[in-house]
């Protein structure tokens, strides 16, 4: 069953760390990334720029641009990893494995998906 | 990463809004900064053996203000702080109504910091320091070495900052409309001599002073979420983001400069890209152009170009015509001489910028410039006249052997051409 695991953490926090750290967190998922690659497991993975860089299209009558991400909140969606998994316990376990690579706050929201189209593989 | 190097990362994101809540309860900033100090420590203490708390910023100001109130009940021989176990995390009442109050504040408070920092009392080298030391958290002996100063003397640079600070009526009360939009010009104006700093660092200073073009690009993103709607922090932030995302092309082994043109452009950092990309493009659906954001599309420009043959000329010297017009500057009609170059061909850039010649008697980019267009005219004893007048001018090692390459292309051709000559006549 394929599941997405929402990361969650605060931008400010991850903002701070060195290129060397962000570096080291960033090869250190990528090990997990290509266990779960090898077991045929991983769809799309995702970081995304800061909130920063985001802009909103509120729905309405008139539909309303704003600058910046949905709303202000004290931890914001980072980036995503789509996996298949066998059950709730090995999205669990694969979240474990993701938060033992980038131990340092935050938080994995997983949730099942309802509806997936890989799309076309865009790189 | 170390649990350390985490702290330490939280504490620096922290600083700006758990120093601002503090000056605004002891309304003095020295106290703030002693406050947030004593935090710290207790953090580096508290949090490997309790975990981190949820909302680091919170625990710091709760813990900052008991620690500064102490103090002064300790001074007045009154009851001491209760011990480390019995300052919980914010699961408490207590906890949960600090945050409520800081919460709604932060913005405010930050902003409050920043003005203070860029008060139009302190020269710019002051404010530039106070800021990197309060809003930054960097410390006296990082800051002194990017600026190729003393610790002592950027001390004292610091201390009579805060000075003025003090003898200045600095009011707490929350930044009216007008005062922000004259202030944030100078909060802009002061990231952007960070970033210069860092910036033009020459290939032996690189490691000191490129954690300044960091800095300045991580206050960038700071006065965006205070100012998210505003196109001209979106145009510094993608100017900076930009013009850093080259750093790796811009030296080679020896540690000459490498320009533009013959950059490897593998090197550029395309993250810095896209988000720069992002921003430039966020900025101009505001319709309200600036000087950062049409500095940010020339640079939007080049990066856009995966080979130099690729870069559109043509609308960057469209872009340094507004600029021109929005501030009018020798330095920025030479740059635009460099677009027009490379769109009508030297000569009429060499119209452009010969009206210059007293104004920029001192600029060794001047005299660059004005002997590759010679050069290219094939204008070849004017050529090295300009040459040497830039070498004369140059500022660093880098540029004079920069110089010194045309220079030595020069002699070369002069020879070719003269054996040509005799073989011709022999």
């Amino acid at each position: 069953m394929l599941y997405a695991i929402l990361c969650y953490n605060s931008e400010d926090a991850v903002g701070a760390w060195t290129q060397e750290e962000d570096d080291a967190v960033m090869a250190r998922l990528g090990a997990v990334e290509d266990r779960l690659a090898k077991a045929g497991r991983l769809g799309p993975v995702a970081r995304l720029l800061p909130t920063t860089a985001a802009t909103t299209l509120r729905k309405g009558k008139e539909p309303l641009v704003i600058d910046g991400p949905f709303a202000e909140t004290k931890e914001q969606l980072l980036g995503f990893y789509v996996v298949d998994c066998a059950s709730l316990d090995q999205a669990l376990d694969t979240a474990r494995e993701l938060t033992a690579a980038n131990p340092n706050g935050g938080a994995y929201e997983i949730r099942p998906l309802a509806i997936f189209h890989p799309g076309v593989g865009l790189s | 990463m170390s649990d350390l190097a985490w702290i330490s990362a939280a504490l620096t994101s922290a600083r700006p809004q758990a120093v601002g809540a503090l000056l605004r309860y002891f309304r003095d900033l020295d106290t703030a900064e002693e406050a947030f100090q004593n935090a710290c420590l207790r953090a580096l203490k508290s949090w490997p053996q309790n975990g981190p708390p949820r909302d680091p910023a919170a625990w710091l100001i709760m813990v900052g203000r008991n620690a500064a109130i102490d103090q002064v009940r300790r001074a007045a021989k009154q009851s001491p702080l209760p011990p480390e176990e019995l300052i919980s995390d914010l699961d408490d009442a207590e906890g949960a109504l600090a945050e409520r109050l800081d919460g709604a504040d932060y913005r405010d408070d930050i902003l409050r910091l920043l003005f203070i920092c860029c008060h139009p009392d302190l020269p710019p080298t002051q404010q530039i320091a106070v800021a990197l030391r309060i809003v930054s958290g960097l410390t006296v002996k990082q800051i002194a070495r990017a600026f190729l100063v003393s610790e002592s003397a950027m001390e004292q640079r610091i201390t009579r900052a805060k000075a003025r600070i003090a003898d200045a009526d600095v009011p707490f009360e929350t930044p009216g409309a007008l005062e922000r939009s004259e202030r944030v010009a100078a909060v802009l104006a002061m990231v952007y001599l960070v970033f210069n700093e860092g910036y033009s660092a020459g290939a032996d200073d690189v490691a000191a002073r490129s954690p300044l073009c960091e800095e300045a690009i991580r206050l960038g993103r700071l006065l965006l979420r205070l100012f998210q709607t505003e196109p001209e922090v979106m145009g510094l932030t993608a100017l900076m983001l930009l013009q850093h995302s080259r750093g790796a092309a811009r030296f080679d082994g020896q540690g000459a400069v490498v320009l533009l043109d013959d950059q490897d452009r593998s090197l550029w950092n395309r993250q810095m890209i896209a988000e720069g990309l992002a921003l430039i493009d966020k900025a101009m659906r505001h319709v309200r152009p600036g000087p950062y954001q049409i500095q940010a599309a020339i640079a939007a420009l080049h990066a856009r170009a995966t080979l130099p043959k690729d870069t559109d000329w043509a609308q960057i010297e469209r872009l340094y015509a507004a600029l021109e017009h929005m501030q009018p500057s020798p330095v920025i009609t030479l740059n635009r001489a460099v677009a027009v170059s490379k769109v009508q061909g030297p000569q009429a850039a060499l119209a452009l910028i010969e009206p210059l010649a007293d104004r920029l008697s001192g600029y060794f980019h001047f005299f660059g410039l004005k002997g590759g267009l010679l050069l290219q005219l094939e204008r070849r004893e004017e050529a090295r006249v300009a040459f040497d007048r830039a070498i004369a001018l140059a500022n660093t090692a880098a540029e004079a052997a920069h110089i010194r390459l045309h220079l030595d292309r020069l002699m070369r051709e002069s020879e070719e051409a003269g054996a040509k000559t005799m073989k011709n006549h022999s």
